[in-house]
């Protein structure tokens, strides 16, 4: 079945099975091997992307539902030689070990911090509504969908206090 | 994944009469559960009917000074919308307490009220379900599952509704509009939308064959208090092990059944003036625990005392 969209600012079109997850078009078909593939089943993270500036799952929806979409992934994040913000933020502050986790980490944090621009409320927040203050309490509630085998949560947190100008 | 077909019809006339029309068929919205039970085969459907798109995606105010959540409404959309965290918290807490921040951007309120059951057993196909093939047997009854039902389960069936914003819905009352291909529109009061599992547990809701939830209505917010609390098995993105949604004078258990569980003892019980703590356990009397899931009852206890104390259910309203 035919699907476009645009992804990392490029038009991409692709013939899918109907079956085939955004995933696995973006790491099979499209050659990005940045999203990975952790569960398979929505819990881990590891596959995140943003989709019209939204963080989602790639595991759980299907590509061919896409159409017409902008899809973000980690390839798409630096501009040339300079890094996003939240990559470099999470070199500075050594947010990870293995790394598996990373792409998903970083890509679910730019989604999380835009949300919170937004105004959306977490279950960390007191006040349902008052304005967002991003606490470290409120940024482990609203990362809870990214799991770090390695642990190296207390890095992740300081990298997003840091890319959120929080820190 | 069993191979399927996929279209997506522009207008909800068309989609209603494609899964009416074509066997095996079923409507697509998120799909954060759908797609992952075909991955497991648990869920084998021949052709997928994408109504994301359609346009059911708008909160509107209601002339009777309630809301309507269009069924494709995300679960993000609703509990940032400035109304609900205003006037229904319990709502907005309900579906914060639930999933994780990429799976709420996908998951809507209609797919929502229909996810299946987390029951291991459900999820494990090399044991007998009554859920995934009628009449093979349970293997949750006398299995090692503790997070199973203390009311109203059967001899078939022992599963709980995983659903938090359903818990909140039923202590608001709300009702769910639906469509069939037939043109027929109908009303459903949420607290009677999900079943007992009796002998039937796959069968889970009163829609009909190619019947479309097409929104959710929240009546005005009720007098007095609301909250919704939540316990479980980590801090963050797990499914509950039991919960408690208040709204005014109405209560509603989380994970304690096969359906979101209104406490009308507990109810009764405040009506004629009884505390939290007395009102939880007029409910709790009727509970049947099977020896795994014993702790619930304490849990429930507890956890229904403290949110009827804050929200000061019990003091005469």
């Amino acid at each position: 079945m035919k699907t476009s969209f645009t992804l990392n600012g490029q038009a991409a079109s692709l013939d899918l099975d109907p079956r085939t997850t955004l995933l696995d078009a973006l790491r099979e078909r499209l050659d990005l091997k940045g999203s990975k593939k952790g569960c398979d089943h929505g819990q881990c993270g590891a596959c995140t992307v943003l989709v019209n500036g939204r963080r989602i799952n790639a595991c759980l929806s299907l590509a061919v539902t896409h159409e017409g979409d902008e899809i973000t992934t980690i390839e798409g994040l630096a501009q040339d030689e300079t890094l996003h913000p939240v990559q470099a933020a999470f070199l500075a502050q050594d947010a990870f070990q293995c790394g598996y986790c990373t792409p998903g980490q970083i890509c679910s944090t730019i989604g999380m911090l835009k949300e919170a621009a937004d105004g959306w409320a977490s279950l960390a927040t007191e006040d349902l509504t008052a304005d967002i203050v991003l606490t470290d309490e409120e940024i482990r509630e609203r990362m809870s969908g990214n799991l770090c085998r390695c642990s190296a949560y207390p890095q992740i947190l300081a990298a997003i206090r840091t890319a959120g100008g929080l820190a | 994944m069993k191979a399927f077909t996929y279209e997506r019809p522009g207008d909800v006339a068309t989609a209603l009469a494609l899964v009416a029309e074509i066997p095996g068929a079923r409507f697509l919205a998120g799909g954060t559960n759908l797609v992952d039970l075909m991955k497991l085969r648990i869920e084998q459907p021949t052709h997928l009917v994408d109504v994301s798109r359609l346009p059911l995606a708008e909160i509107e105010d209601t002339p009777e000074g309630g809301l309507r959540l269009g069924a494709m409404t995300t679960n993000s959309q609703v509990a940032a919308d400035a109304r609900v965290r205003a006037r229904y918290p319990a709502l907005a807490q309900a579906i914060l307490s639930g999933a994780s921040g990429q799976l709420r951007n996908k998951a809507t309120t209609a797919g929502n009220l229909l996810q299946r059951t987390r029951c291991p057993y459900f999820y494990d196909t090399s044991k007998p379900c009554n859920k995934r093939a009628p009449g093979a047997g349970c293997a949750a009854i006398g299995g090692i599952s503790s997070n199973t039902a203390i009311f109203g389960a059967s001899d078939a069936c022992i599963a709980t509704h995983p659903s938090d914003m359903a818990v909140a819905l039923t202590a608001l009352d709300a009702k769910v509009e639906t469509q069939s291909g037939a043109g027929e529109a109908r009303v459903l009061a949420l607290e009677g939308f999900h079943r007992l599992p009796g002998d039937t547990p796959h069968v889970e809701t009163e829609l009909r064959p190619a019947e479309m939830i097409t929104a959710v209505v929240l009546p005005p917010p009720p007098p007095g208090g609301q909250i919704y609390r939540k316990a479980r098995e980590r801090a963050s993105y797990a499914f509950a092990i039991g919960s408690v949604a208040v709204a005014g004078g109405r209560v509603a258990l989380g994970a304690v059944a096969h359906k979101p569980w209104r406490a009308e003892a507990a109810e009764l019980a405040l009506e004629q003036g009884a505390s939290p703590a007395e009102a939880m356990d007029a409910e709790l009397r009727a509970a049947r625990p099977d020896g795994h899931n014993d702790y619930k009852l304490k849990l429930m206890a507890r956890l229904g005392a403290a949110c009827l104390t804050t929200t000061g259910a019990g003091d005469g309203q």
